[in-house]
């Protein structure tokens, strides 16, 4: 058994878009809290923190999930990467934020960086074959301005890209 | 949210220990426990996570069956080639609940733990009365609104639906649920409310899920799990049906049948009734429906969740004609 712990606070160290963090955390804080209140990586929205906008979607070792429903303290030692660490360094977009601005996926865009998190990790799944199965695997993305239609549009025009 | 204390547990008999002490609770994918206690339902004083456990993932398929550790995530068993050919119904009940997020985080132990989404059994602060949640406390939801309520299994305690779709699967095709050595059958492990619906599973404090199996049979392979839902995805089902049917060798007769029904009832439902009706019938779509009614035999509604006695059986009789014409 390992860090057991009956403190307020314990030590967690992360990795986030390829750096490393150390920080004193309450058990109960959640990465998307962890991230937003603590480091200042804003990018990743909080919708609903219930689990059911997806307004805050990062990748744990590679996968999408939902930043909101696990605690910091559980990703100890896996890659994360947010919004942030999607660009390369030099700021150019990935083929998902380029589609996204040229077919103007957002209105509001506070979903966005959710919606292209989850979008960036359907395409590597091989789940955007067509638009029925972008809609079904985007799903868990909701956008209250309704952009749906370009959302699609976008994830199929990435998902072309990254074919080619 | 109540502060707990987090514990890692890096071995499976440290997790067992940790977690029967009084107020622990194993976490895993946390779709369900974090959720659950950010609505002030749950209020564990410390949590044992089980995600760092390293061999608990694995999915086996052979000759015998499916055999899936308990840390697989929904996604990884949806997609998995074999789950898909010879468990279709498992496949499809795994894709078609939750969102991708979520079947990323949640794992398949984790996945029979989940609780029910009963608006007044998540909502402890303007319902203080629910026997679910506090024992002898009352029932908010009888007399309530009551459109996403059972049908079935219900109590005069407790009326709240079993939310998911994989137990439906499971249940229509005898999967056995591992806790270590003891082995359990599914349509065991979830327990009808009764006078006591605070216990939903048959698992004691200090038991952990680590596998479940799905004996192979050709009922299984030839499957499907048909959802129907407010919407079309990312919901939970207003009913649901997993059906499994093999066929003598004149390809029309039935000689094996599965039913288990979702979204209607206080536990993971086996139709057995129309699973009778059916063996050793030719398969038309008259009797087929006919059947089907059988599915709600005492039914009892609630008012707001009375269309699911008429849904529920077309429903079925829907998802045995699909599963019929199957190739």
């Amino acid at each position: 058994m390992t860090d057991q712990t009956k403190s307020t606070t314990i030590p967690i160290h992360l990795t986030i878009n390829g750096h490393n963090h150390e920080l004193e955390v309450e058990p109960r804080v959640t990465l998307l809290d962890a991230l937003r209140d603590r480091l200042d990586l804003t990018g990743t929205k909080k919708g609903c923190d219930q689990g059911q906008c997806g307004a805050c979607t990062v990748h744990v070792d590679g996968q999408r999930v939902l930043s909101c429903l696990t605690l910091a303290a559980q990703v100890e030692g896996r890659e994360i990467t947010t919004i942030e660490g999607l660009a390369g360094e030099d700021g150019t977009l990935n083929a998902v934020q380029a589609a996204f601005l040229e077919q103007d996926a957002f209105q509001c865009g506070y979903c966005t960086p959710g919606q292209i998190m989850s979008a960036v990790a359907c395409i590597r799944e091989g789940h955007a074959g067509s638009d029925d199965e972008i809609r079904e695997y985007m799903a868990g993305n909701l956008c209250r301005c309704g952009a749906y239609p370009h959302i699609v549009a976008a994830v199929r025009q990435a998902a072309l890209e990254v074919a080619s | 949210m109540r502060d707990f204390s987090y514990v890692r547990a890096d071995t499976l008999d440290a997790a067992r220990q940790a977690s029967a002490l009084p107020g622990a609770m194993l976490l895993a994918g946390g779709t369900t426990l974090v959720d659950l206690a950010k609505c002030g339902v749950a209020e564990p004083d410390s949590l044992v996570d089980i995600t760092h456990l390293k061999g608990l993932d694995a999915i086996k398929v052979d000759g015998n069956g499916a055999m899936i550790g308990a840390l697989a995530k929904m996604s990884h068993v949806a997609d998995h080639a074999d789950i898909k050919s010879r468990f279709p119904a498992v496949s499809e009940a795994l894709w078609q609940a939750a969102s991708a997020q979520l079947r990323n985080m949640a794992t398949i132990g984790g996945n029979l733990m989940q609780r029910t989404r009963c608006p007044y059994f998540r909502d402890p602060a303007n319902f203080p009365a629910c026997n679910k949640r506090s024992p002898g406390s009352g029932c908010s939801a009888i007399g309530g609104v009551t459109r996403g309520h059972a049908v079935l299994g219900t109590s005069d305690a407790c009326i709240a639906t079993y939310p998911g779709d994989l137990a439906t699967a499971l249940v229509a095709f005898d999967a056995v649920v591992h806790l270590g050595e003891r082995q359990i059958a599914v349509d065991d492990f979830f327990l009808m409310p009764g006078a006591t619906p605070d216990r939903e599973h048959a698992i004691e404090p200090g038991e952990m899920i680590t596998a479940i199996s799905i004996p192979a049979s050709a009922s299984a392979r030839r499957s499907t799990y048909l959802k129907i839902r407010d919407r079309q995805s990312y919901e939970f089902a207003a009913a649901s049906a997993a059906v499994g049917i093999d066929f003598e060798d004149d390809g029309r007769t039935i000689r094996d049948l599965r039913v288990a029904l979702g979204g209607v009832a206080t536990k993971p439902w086996r139709a057995h009734a129309v699973e009778a009706a059916l063996k050793g019938k030719v398969l038309d779509e008259d009797s087929v429906r006919a059947a089907s009614l059988l599915a709600v035999e005492g039914a009892v509604d609630h008012g707001a969740n009375h269309y699911k006695i008429e849904l529920a059986p077309r429903v079925v009789a829907r998802a045995i004609l699909k599963t019929g014409a199957m190739a």
